[in-house]
């Protein structure tokens, strides 16, 4: 499997780490009403797609950044990969 | 009793090694300081700057660039590997950290490298043996961190027949092994 990386172009799986579901980024506010539920969900719950799914894949063998990469779990087809730290800023995780 | 402390290469002798085997030559060079800046967060314009203004190049992903005093290796976003020569910039972090002030984290990297330099004209196919880093496709400048023998190390064109192999030099006789082996059976 290749993954395009956004910024060093395709490259092969062997140089990544597979993480998981990117719902990762959104960790839950462990200060807030009702965390304990919501760390629950977080910790152990996780969507189980046959089809198009966002995971965090890490770099590690390479500049070691961490990307999402929307791949298709039924056919491994990778429709796009952005860098981790874009989406989360994106989706107002960080400042 | 006066005990004077001894620097060894790497490999562990007093000079550095130089194998050439058939048309490849390999050789250990203790002779490069080296020093990894990262631009703090919200500062990165500064660090260009101050970079440029100190001769100090910063070459964008996938690339390395050699300017007088000074080389530098892109490592990841707004990170770098920056390279003088050992005779002059033996404490290159030092000099570097006035340069940067809070603009940027520098951090000593000289001795946790063996750098090998290969030359030779049939680089690519050696490198195929070694790593997925495709120097078919990969011209002059291109550098990348990438795994050879389970190592992982950056590899840096310098020129079409000079490469460059900065790997982690407690394991530098494990990388050696891995370059020379794979120089034998091109020879």
């Amino acid at each position: 499997m290749i993954i395009n990386h956004p910024l060093l172009g395709p490259r092969d799986s062997q140089e990544f780490i597979y993480l998981g579901d990117a719902a990762l980024i959104h960790r839950p506010d462990g200060m807030a009403e009702g965390a304990l539920e919501r760390f629950v969900d977080y910790t152990y719950l996780r969507d189980n797609p046959a089809g198009s799914h966002r995971e965090l894949w890490y770099h590690e063998q390479g500049d070691r950044s961490w990307l999402v990469v929307t791949r298709d779990t039924t056919t491994h087809e990778i429709t796009a990969v952005e860098m981790a730290r874009d989406v989360a800023r994106a989706e107002g995780r960080s400042k | 009793m006066a005990n004077a402390l001894k620097p060894l290469t790497p490999l562990g002798h007093d000079a550095p090694q130089s194998d050439t085997i058939g048309a490849i030559t390999i050789t250990e060079n203790p002779n490069t300081a080296l020093a990894s800046l990262a631009a703090r967060l919200g500062r990165e314009a500064e660090v260009a700057s101050l970079a440029a203004a100190a001769g100090i190049p910063l070459p964008g992903p996938g690339q390395s660039e050699a300017a007088a005093t000074y080389g530098a290796i892109w490592l990841g976003p707004q990170q770098w590997m920056v390279e003088a020569a050992f005779a002059t910039h033996e404490d290159i972090s030092a000099i570097l950290k006035p340069i940067f002030g809070e603009a940027a984290s520098i951090t000593e990297q000289t001795d946790a490298w063996v750098r090998f330099d290969v030359t030779s004209t049939t680089l690519p196919a050696l490198f195929e043996r070694l790593c997925s880093f495709d120097l078919h496709k990969a011209g002059a400048g291109a550098a990348t961190r990438t795994v050879i023998d389970h190592l992982g190390c950056y590899v840096i064109r310098r020129t079409d027949t000079r490469v460059t192999i900065l790997g982690p030099r407690s394991s530098a006789h494990s990388l050696h092994h891995a370059l020379t082996t794979a120089a034998k059976a091109l020879s």
